[in-house]
């Protein structure tokens, strides 16, 4: 009887833990946000992959 | 018997939450809606690289396009251009809500623009306008 309830009070711990820090996290995703657009302007503007783009425009920063 | 039962309960637990924020933290670019922006977006692109390389249209700090410099584009050929910008930014400021609203954070917005903004910017060719945070035009 005791252990039941030890059991059932963790799970509804962990299950609180867990929605909790679901809804907690409502911060920008600034990396995947960045991610996300990248893969869209290379759509729009038919790039070719991102890798190569990047290191290009290292490439440039470097040389000015 | 409920000691090893919260020992493996801790341990399940300690894995389980980084697992669950890292996948709330993907950003979802993929509905219908911005499908179609990018296609009319790509489609336009073709009529706007033209003016992006002559200096005729810049990019803005707030993530859309804008008229740098007129005398760049022939008479004829103006309303043309404001019609394309226009348009362009009309589709810009759809698909920046549209992934806000499609993330379930309209909230977003703001710096779903500001990070395409800077992306942009980035991602320009060599030769292209825009503008810096001063307000200024340079070129990339």
């Amino acid at each position: 009887m005791k252990n039941t309830l030890f059991y059932s009070s963790f799970v509804a711990l962990i299950s609180l833990l867990l929605s909790a820090c679901v809804t907690i996290n409502i911060y920008f995703p600034a990396a995947a946000a960045e991610q996300a657009a990248d893969k869209i302007i290379q759509k729009v503007w038919q790039l070719e992959s991102l890798e190569e783009t990047e290191q290009k425009e290292d490439g440039q920063m470097d040389s000015k | 018997m409920s000691n090893p039962i919260f020992r493996l309960i801790l341990l399940m637990m300690f894995f389980l939450v980084p697992h669950v924020s890292f996948a709330a933290a993907d950003i979802e670019a993929d509905t219908p809606t911005i499908t179609n922006l990018k296609q009319s977006m790509q489609q336009r692109h073709s009529q706007l690289e033209a003016f992006y390389t002559s200096g005729a249209v810049g990019f803005t700090q707030d993530g859309l396009i804008a008229m740098h410099d007129a005398n760049a584009v022939p008479l004829a050929a103006r309303q043309l251009v404001n019609s394309l910008i226009a348009a362009e930014n009309q589709d810009r400021i759809a698909l920046y809500r549209e992934i806000a609203r499609a993330n379930n954070h309209p909230e977003w917005e703001g710096e779903i623009r500001s990070t395409f903004s800077q992306r942009w910017i980035k991602l320009a060719k060599s030769g292209w306008w825009y503008q810096e945070s001063n307000g200024s035009w340079a070129q990339k």
